[in-house]
């Protein structure tokens, strides 16, 4: 683009974190507006909206607990996306990685025969390792042939959907639900315990605030979270240093598709307690965490803050639903106008505009 | 003016000045190129041999002077105006696409108001014609990546030509080439040059200088030096040209006080990124206490040696011995780890992480030991410590050890640099190209600190296009051409004309005969 | 049922139900071509088939329906084309928040017409002299949808189009190698844009179909995951609108098939085969040769700056 000589545009070397932190708000804000005219062009005052929404959030023990569990997947899953995000690998399948959780603690419920008292932990072990063997095969292909992590893990999220349909259609059927696509309701010892009588299933979401601080310390503390970070920065110099970029994207992957694995277990053991069609399951956390993790600009801290803003999102949502009259898609739109305008906003954190003339260097 | 000695003239730069940052590319330099004729632009790198063709390319434009066509002054604002002008350039990194044919190629971006469809009958008649008249054999609907690098070249000439181009100018064009093609490609400049057109042709070798062009300016730091017939002239008489100069400053230096041999390559051979060869059996000694200089025009296979070296390249073949370790196979870290420095050519690119802080980045290799990491975990305390001692000791200039290193000035990255990969009394470093860009006082801190690891009895190996800088710091100089050893040298003991020799294709044998 | 009109009912039903892929993909393709990654699809069919839905009812031309639609598509892409080519974002980010805009923007908007007829719907042809060649005449000539036989002529225009006209090779070259196309004076970012544009005009069309031909009727997210089959079939068809005619066919007919090949494979499976497929696609083409031959335009979704250090 041309500029008049006075204006200039310069890349920023390194942002500050106050720059980043006060061009994502205002990226939100912003959506949230476009967001509100778009209430206007229904007839509903932006403000009145909003209102359903923030009270729908907070206003109520029902609410806010509503919102945190709409927290949860998003939390774990975001956790696990930022640090694969942090090592340059571009995990997309999240929602399939979510659903072979699902299946794995689903099949651990009830065809496992494992003792009672070991059941949730074994769920949790499995349905880690499901995820995390999901998002194997992409980081493989990635490293070893170079190809698209983007578009592997994309396409695996529709097998796994296919394989949860196949299950829920097929061998899995369950013999109580006189011929729905679900599989049989889980034994009671593999049901999450919740806070209360909230849906929080709260085993979930102590893994999630758990390993929000402790992908925090270790990207910032350890041998490999320093590893992770070099190669995200710079690949170059990471070669340069001796850090197998191998090594670290296969972590990366197993973090992230692990998490998002366990997330799955938390959705099927702690709300609906069986197996069905998968987008009842995974609904769209999968693509949602990245938002998230995209908002919280790469700190695992952060995910906690902006997986429960679109937490109230959702709810509000659910909220408008009822009230209002105006469909569940409405979060879609959410979703879609934050995102842009994060990615929008981007350029005036890579960039500053400087004006005046530039003298030259003495 | 359109005639010198009544032979017309094809280009005329006059004054031609081009700034960048901290450089002067072209300063005020005179060029005048007759219809019909070979002529060499000879210089060193950093002579502004391809700027001064960029401008003449529409791909600068000039600060001060003026471009005359056939006697016309014109201004060229782009590739497009040049090629309007009947200018066509072949570069060093062709600009052809892999994926298409060569008639693809060819017709690329142009808009024959044919309408949208291509007229490939057409064009192939016309591509033929051209093939034909300036023997330039080539296979219209090969896929370029199918194609070797003498034929692509063609195709980039052909490009030029089917545009009506009738000054071609050529961008160290053998740079790529096998010896048949350069042949080849030599006949086929005398074939366009009878026919008419002016080629114009960048070079720093000087045998294709004596065996090609009529007439040859040499560049010296922005300057032209002296345009004369190549028949008049000899290989010598041109080094001294490309190479001689006042010598600015001298080095204080203490004689040197050689140690143990640290590194013994035999017979290295390594393939650059596009996969051809680079290096071409290099054998050379290093020992403690010495800095052995590497002097050469940049592509002759430098980089490649100071990658081989620290472990980011495979050798092909041969062997190189650190004491008694085989680097060849070796791994970046496991080199490191040995005791090697690397000040790597681009210290931002591949040297530093810019994001990351001070701190973080003078602990880029050596986070692994157990000064830096215990159980995994890093210790902040030892790295604040370790980054407030090397910024006091290098003087790096920052903020404080927080501040991202993107942030801080070339001079600065470069002392960061150093102080990292000097600490802990490297026995071998490999230095490339360690004050480019950086201004006079840098410049001066980072000679005097491989001077010093020189006395600590440290082997170096210093890389650099800046012959002076090589002649004054380095106890042996070796001159690396295309890949192979010309020579090593005693710099106290050659003349600039002999290294000159050297750097442009002559065999040190040659040289003293 | 005997196997001639086993064979008739699988091609007919094979080409109704491929044809909105087929659409979704020539477009994709031209976009990806020129170096454009959209992920966006499923959003711009789901605009494109309310659009398509609403027009047709309100106005009674069902036509106009595909049409409006289609400009909508293109306006829709035209977001992502300014986020990734101007703005030079993350591509896979931008076309992932174009689908959830898509998906909500339908979804709202469209409540007020779920469950709504249409009448003026676009209904099925038969070519009058073609249908009366045996099998062939009733499996391909005989009670189609016009939009079917646009979308095969597109893909062969479309092929001639990109590998024998001035256009065709810039928008290779864009999407090869940009810095060349640029330092011969192509506008790369003009020729992105129209390419995405043409991605986000088919793939409204394709929605367009789904609701004004097949369905005849808008209900949320009814297209059900077809965008990504084409983010697929565009892969599997190694970039070339002609081979995305069979490949659309080919998933179409699998489709088709499911059911009767319940006793060997599960239907559901099948479905997974042109993700699958896809990745085959992508590991065989990743070896040297064959990458420069059939593989992903090298400079596919990679921003592009002029002499950017």
């Amino acid at each position: 683009m041309k500029m008049p000589s006075w204006i200039r545009v310069e890349r920023r070397p390194a942002p500050s974190a106050l720059t980043v932190l006060t061009v994502s708000l205002g990226a939100v804000v912003l959506a949230l507006l476009v967001a509100g005219l778009f209430f206007k062009a229904y007839g509903v005052s932006p403000l009145r909206a909003y209102g359903f929404i923030l009270k729908g959030a907070f206003g109520s023990r029902l609410g806010l607990t509503e919102t945190i569990r709409r927290m949860i997947p998003l939390l774990v899953i975001g956790v696990g996306l930022v640090v694969a995000f942090r090592a340059l690998f571009w995990n997309i399948g999240a929602q399939g990685q979510l659903l072979m959780g699902a299946v794995a603690a689903t099949g651990i419920a009830l065809f496992s025969g494992i003792p009672d008292l070991l059941l949730i932990p074994a769920m949790f072990i499995g349905g880690f390792f499901a995820g995390a063997l999901w998002g194997i095969g992409p980081a493989y292909l990635k490293v070893k042939l170079g190809i698209n992590d983007v578009i592997t893990t994309l396409m695996l999220n529709y097998v796994a959907i296919s394989i949860v349909e196949w299950l829920v259609y097929g061998p899995w059927k369950g013999i109580t639900q006189r011929g729905f696509p679900r599989t049989d309701r889980f034994p009671d010892a593999a049901i999450l315990p919740t806070i209360a009588s909230t849906r929080i299933h709260w085993p979930t979401l102590a893994i999630g605030l758990t390993a929000a601080l402790v992908l925090f310390v270790v990207l910032k503390k350890t041998r490999v979270g320093f590893e992770i970070r070099v190669v995200g920065e710079n690949p170059h110099a990471a070669q340069y240093s001796g850090i197998s970029q191998t090594k670290i994207t296969i972590l990366a992957m197993v973090i992230s598709g692990g998490l998002a694995g366990i997330a799955g277990v938390g959705e099927v053991a702690g709300i609906h307690y069986l197996l069905q069609n998968p987008l009842s399951i995974s609904l769209s956390y999968g693509f949602t965490a990245i938002i998230v993790a995209w908002l919280a600009r790469r700190n695992p801290l952060a995910v906690i803050l902006t997986s429960f803003l679109f937490g109230v999102l959702m709810r509000g949502g659910d909220v408008i639903k009822v009230s209002l009259g105006l469909p569940f898609e409405l979060v879609d739109v959410f979703n879609g106008l934050i995102l842009f305008f994060l990615i929008g906003s981007e350029i005036f954190i890579r960039y500053r505009v400087r004006f005046g003339v530039r003298r030259e260097a003495a | 003016m359109t005639s010198e000695n009544n032979v017309p003239l094809a280009v005329q730069l006059s004054g031609i000045v081009k700034r960048f940052p901290g450089v002067i590319a072209n300063d005020g330099v005179n060029l005048i190129v007759r219809r019909g004729e070979i002529h060499c632009l000879l210089g060193e790198n950093g002579a502004g041999k391809t700027t001064l063709m960029r401008i003449l390319y529409g791909l600068y434009q000039p600060d001060e002077g003026e471009i005359s066509l056939h006697g016309k002054i014109v201004r060229i604002t782009s590739p497009k105006a040049a090629l309007a002008h009947r200018i066509g350039m072949v570069h060093q990194h062709f600009h052809l696409v892999p994926t298409l044919s060569v008639e693809e190629n060819i017709v690329l971006g142009l808009s024959e108001g044919t309408g949208p469809f291509l007229q490939l009958k057409k064009t192939r008649k016309k591509i033929h014609q051209l093939a034909e008249g300036y023997g330039l054999e080539v296979n219209p609907g090969a896929k370029v990546w199918q194609l070797t690098v003498g034929q692509q070249q063609r195709v980039e000439i052909l490009k030029a030509l089917y545009r009506n181009a009738d000054i071609l100018i050529m961008d160290e064009p053998t740079s790529v080439l096998t010896p048949q093609e350069v042949d080849a490609l030599f006949g086929t400049l005398r074939t366009l040059v009878e026919a008419g057109l002016t080629v114009i042709f960048i070079t720093h070798k000087l045998d294709e200088v004596m065996e090609v062009s009529h007439r040859v300016t040499v560049l010296q730091k922005g300057k032209a030096v002296a345009t004369v017939n190549t028949q008049e002239s000899s290989k010598a008489e041109l080094a001294r040209l490309m190479v001689g100069r006042e010598v600015v400053f001298r080095v204080e230096k203490p004689k040197a006080v050689l140690g143990e041999r640290i590194l013994d390559v035999a017979g290295i051979h390594a393939s650059n990124d596009r996969g051809l060869p680079a290096l071409r059996g290099v054998s050379f000694e290093l020992y403690g206490g010495e800095i052995l200089g590497v002097a050469g025009v940049s592509g002759n296979g430098q980089h490649e040696l100071s990658e081989v070296l620290t472990g980011m390249r495979r050798a092909t073949k041969g062997r190189a011995m650190l004491e008694a370790h085989d680097l060849t196979d070796c791994s970046a870290r496991k080199i490191a780890d040995l005791g090697v420095a690397h000040v790597p050519t681009e210290r931002i690119r591949v040297g530093t992480v810019p994001a990351m802080s001070v701190r973080e980045n003078l602990i880029l290799k050596s986070y692994r030991s157990p000064d830096f990491c215990k159980w995994s975990i890093l210790n902040e305390k030892a790295a604040y410590e370790n980054a407030c001692r090397a910024m006091k000791e290098y003087e790096i200039s920052a903020p404080h050890d927080g501040t991202a290193v993107g942030n801080l000035s070339g001079g600065n990255i470069q002392r960061l640099v150093l102080a990292r990969e000097l600490c802990g009394s490297p026995k071998f470093v490999v230095a490339a190209h360690p004050t480019y860009g950086l201004d006079v006082g840098a410049t001066e801190q980072v000679r005097k600190v491989l001077l010093e690891q020189r006395s600590r009895g440290a082997g170096i190996l210093l890389i650099s296009e800046d012959l002076e800088e090589i002649l004054q710091l380095s106890d042996r100089v070796l001159v690396l051409y295309e890949g192979q050893i010309m020579g090593v040298v005693n710099p106290a003991e050659v003349s600039l004309e002999e290294i000159g020799l050297m750097m442009a294709g002559t065999h040190r044998q040659e040289v003293l005969a | 049922m005997n196997w001639e009109s086993w064979i008739i009912e699988t091609v007919s039903r094979a080409l109704i139900y491929g044809t909105p892929m087929l659409l979704g993909t020539l477009g994709e393709i031209y976009a990806e071509r020129s170096g454009v990654l959209n992920l966006g699809v499923e959003g711009m069919m789901l605009v494109g088939a309310l659009t398509g839905f609403a027009v047709a009812m309100r106005t009674g031309h069902p036509w106009l329906g595909v049409l409006v639609a289609g400009c909508v598509g293109a306006v829709f892409s035209v977001i992502h084309a300014f986020a990734s080519i101007t703005l030079r974002a993350n591509q896979v980010v931008s076309g992932l928040a174009l689908t959830f805009l898509g998906m909500g923007l339908s979804g709202v908007i469209g409540r007020a017409y779920e469950g709504l007829p249409l009448w003026s719907k676009l209904g099925k042809v038969s070519i009058p002299l073609l249908e009366k060649i045996p099998i062939l005449g009733p499996a391909v000539f005989q009670g189609q949808y016009p939009l079917t036989y646009i979308a095969i002529g597109l893909a062969i225009l479309m092929w001639f189009v990109l590998y024998k006209t001035r256009i065709g090779i810039s928008i290779r070259a864009v999407g090869e190698d940009p810095a060349t196309a640029d330092s011969l004076g192509i506008n790369v970012s003009r020729v992105r844009y129209l390419c995405v544009m043409v991605g986000g005009f088919l793939a409204g069309v394709a929605g367009a179909y789904w609701s004004v031909a097949y369905r005849t009727a808008w209900s949320g997210g009814m297209t059900a995951g077809l965008g990504w089959i084409v983010i697929a079939l565009t892969i599997f068809a190694f970039w070339n609108p002609l081979w995305a005619l069979g490949g659309a066919f080919f998933f179409a007919a699998m489709r088709v098939l499911s059911f009767r090949l319940q006793a060997w494979l599960p239907p559901e499976l099948l479905n997974a085969m042109p993700y699958i497929l896809a990745i085959v696609v992508l590991i065989v083409v990743s070896r040297g040769t064959l990458q420069k031959q059939m593989g992903a335009p090298s400079a596919l979704s990679l921003p592009y700056t002029r002499g950017e250090d």
